[in-house]
């Protein structure tokens, strides 16, 4: 039973879950202060999802004509459909600067102009002048920015010390009676033991939870393992009815094109060889922001002007660019096209179709990274000894939609606030307060249970039940009606996880385990985002609602918090929305209508 | 399970979708009868950094090891027939 394991304990100032490029920013920035800094992550951190992003990462460098941040915070608010907090906007905008050059300090090789500066291309939403201009705000590394990003940090993190646990997964927070949070336990993979991990600060940096619909770009990684540990420790998720579906994804497969194919010249056609994004957003185009493109596409398939044999996907050309600029500024795209979509994009289009790609939802914090909640009347109550930072956060800076770019930016910012934050919380090497065992022993508890659980469920099945619904039920557009079909056959699933089975009782490099631990993980996230969509009778960013077409700022300019029960009930409150901005060198951007 | 399964299983969990999709397809479907070989290019290859590995998947570089590059080829082809 659960009192059979032996914990081995471990004291760190602060332990970060995930080792993507938010994990390794705080993890680099907290090490560097010289906090005494523990990294916790599943795979090894040039595995982390952040090597899949290719498009680079936004900041008004002015380096390809005039920009300015002020620009950028109105192409982010505005992306937002101004569910993003604006303080939090204008602090990500304003550090995005000197979070660019300080990377290119670290090592990290970006593309160059002529004259030596750094290189940037255009994105979908990132205009000059409050919309009447396309900017060229983005900063890439050929396409292998993320990549980049994720090496350089690591090694900077190593060369400050900090230590890393690799292939350790997660399981819970250790939670006080206060509510604080005093560490987190993990279970080592390779050697199949169980590690109680003390911190004064505990920063959550893993990721999104894709993988709970079953056409996704991200990798199986993506598994909202963090915002699973959040709902198990009694605490909300915000805004969880936002889920941004790429445009391109490859028909069949669900790879990505990426949003650089667009920014280079590359354009969308439906049957007829119309360019019908110039029908749905006439200024922006093919470069209108991503659930403006996706919802356009998704229109015209449903219309009956879908290409392919179905007439169910849309082709994206990039031909008329040339095999030279194709290969030049775009260097993977051609080959993955080749052998993901079989196609010869330099003489054919690709096959692409809105494909999942982001979660805006997360774990709400404040911009310093640190996790609020709402209690006793106060929304911005800070839980002591937890932050989350990246896409598992909520910070919020992309509100009901996000605009291609911010998200490496986002990682980055976030990473060196949380780093900046601890070094002003925490003094280094502090005594611990004693762990609370009942609350360890709740988690060995569960832990025990799934590991010999022999029900008739497998795994696999109730993840591809669960990624189904998902995917039928919570998709582009969304009814109440089919939202509440979904949300049955989800509580189907729900209890189907009480009687799952796993197969293998070992300790060492048990995947069966771990995928149990991460659909669980994944349900929590699918039941609260459901729920909050159907809750949300207005359409706004993302959030799509063909039974309520119109934004309601009036009743809805909110942040959902859903917290999820025992039985898979889920309770909900708001948080408002900040409108305000951080310093009064930019005036509040006030709701307007979104238009591209 | 068998352990080195095991951990050749997890070692598939890539940064990309399009590496679990192939690395995965090959354990399940080639790696079982490929040769002993084989069997060690292919743990070889998944120590492969991930742009790495995706520039042999797209076949702009080719692994100088023989055995490596007969791996890849096999899981070049793997995509068409890979669902979720």
């Amino acid at each position: 039973m659960s009192n059979a394991y032996q914990l081995i304990e471990h004291n760190y100032d602060v332990v970060v879950v995930g080792a993507g490029g938010a994990g390794l920013r705080a993890t680099f920035g907290m090490a560097q202060k010289g906090l005494k800094t523990a990294c916790l992550t599943k795979v090894f951190p040039t595995r982390s999802h952040t090597v899949a992003a290719q498009g680079g990462m936004s900041a008004a460098l002015g380096n390809m004509g005039q920009d300015l941040w002020q620009w950028h915070m109105y192409d982010t608010v505005k992306g937002s459909d101004w569910l993003g907090d604006q303080d939090a906007i204008e602090y990500m905008c304003r550090e995005a600067m000197p979070a660019v050059i300080e990377l290119e300090h670290y090592g990290v090789p970006f593309s160059r102009t002529e004259e030596g500066k750094i290189y940037q291309r255009p994105f979908g939403g990132m205009t000059t002048n409050y919309g009447e201009g396309t900017a060229q705000r983005t900063c890439a590394a050929a396409d292998r920015t993320g990549h980049a990003i994720l090496h350089t940090l690591y090694q900077q993190a190593l060369r400050h010390d900090a230590e890393f646990f690799i292939e350790y997964f997660a399981l819970d927070l250790i939670m006080d009676d206060s509510g604080a949070c005093r560490g987190v336990v993990a279970w080592d993979l390779a050697e199949g033991t169980l590690h109680l991990f003390r911190a004064h600060q505990t920063v959550l940096a893993t990721g999104g939870y894709g993988r709970s619909y079953f056409s996704a770009t991200s990798a199986h990684t993506c598994t909202g393992d963090g915002n699973g540990m959040v709902l198990r420790a009694g605490l909300p998720l915000q805004d969880m009815e936002f889920t941004q579906f790429h445009p391109t994804g490859i028909y069949g497969s669900g790879c990505l094109m990426t949003e650089g194919c667009r920014g280079e010249g590359g354009y969308l056609t439906n049957s007829n060889g119309d360019r019908f994004m110039e029908r749905y957003a006439p200024n922006a185009k093919d470069l209108a922001s991503r659930d403006v493109v996706s919802r356009s596409m998704t229109i015209e398939i449903r219309e009956g002007r879908g290409v392919g044999e179905h007439k169910d996907h849309i082709y994206l050309h990039l031909e008329h660019l040339g095999a030279d600029v194709i290969n030049e500024r775009l260097p993977g795209i051609a080959e993955t096209a080749r052998i993901f979509a079989g196609v010869d994009v330099t003489k054919e289009p690709a096959p692409v179709l809105p494909t999942v790609h982001y979660n805006m939802g997360g774990i709400p914090t404040n911009y310093h990274g640190e996790v609020v909640v709402l209690k006793d009347g106060n929304p911005d109550t800070v839980i002591p000894g937890l932050m989350a930072i990246g896409e598992a956060a909520c910070v919020s800076v992309h509100g009901a939609n996000r605009l291609g770019s911010n998200s490496l930016l986002d990682i980055v910012v976030f990473g060196r606030a949380a780093a900046i934050r601890c070094a002003e919380l925490v003094r280094p090497n502090s005594a611990h307060p004693a762990t609370p065992q009942p609350a360890v022993d709740k988690i060995l508890a569960r832990f025990d249970g799934l590991r010999n659980a022999k029900g008739e469920n497998p795994t696999a099945g109730l993840r591809m039940r669960m990624q189904r619904t998902m995917q039928n039920h919570a998709a582009v557009f969304r009814t109440g009606e089919s939202m509440a079909e979904g949300i049955k056959l989800l509580e189907e699933v729900h209890a189907g996880f009480d009687h799952i089975g796993v197969t293998d009782r070992s300790l060492v490099w048990n995947s069966d385990l771990v995928e149990t631990l991460e659909l669980d993980n994944l349900l929590g996230c699918a039941m609260v985002s459901i729920k909050s969509a159907i809750n949300r009778p207005e359409s706004r960013g993302a959030h799509a609602r063909e039974d309520y077409p119109d934004r309601d700022d009036e009743g809805w300019m909110k942040h959902t918090l859903a917290w999820l029960g025992p039985k898979s009930e889920v309770t909900i409150d708001y948080r408002p929305v900040h409108t305000y901005t951080l310093t009064n060198e930019v005036d509040y951007i006030p709701p307007k209508k979104r238009t591209y | 399970m068998d352990e080195h399964l095991g951990k050749l299983r997890w070692r598939c969990r890539r940064g990309m979708k399009e590496l679990d999709l192939l690395t995965l397809s090959y354990l399940d479907r080639h790696y079982p009868t490929a040769s002993a070989a084989e069997q060690q290019a292919f743990a070889d290859l998944l120590e492969v950094q991930d742009p790495l590995l995706m520039s042999y998947m797209v076949g702009r570089e080719t692994p100088t090891d023989a055995a490596m590059a007969r791996v890849v080829n096999v899981m070049r082809t793997l995509l068409n027939e890979s669902t979720e």
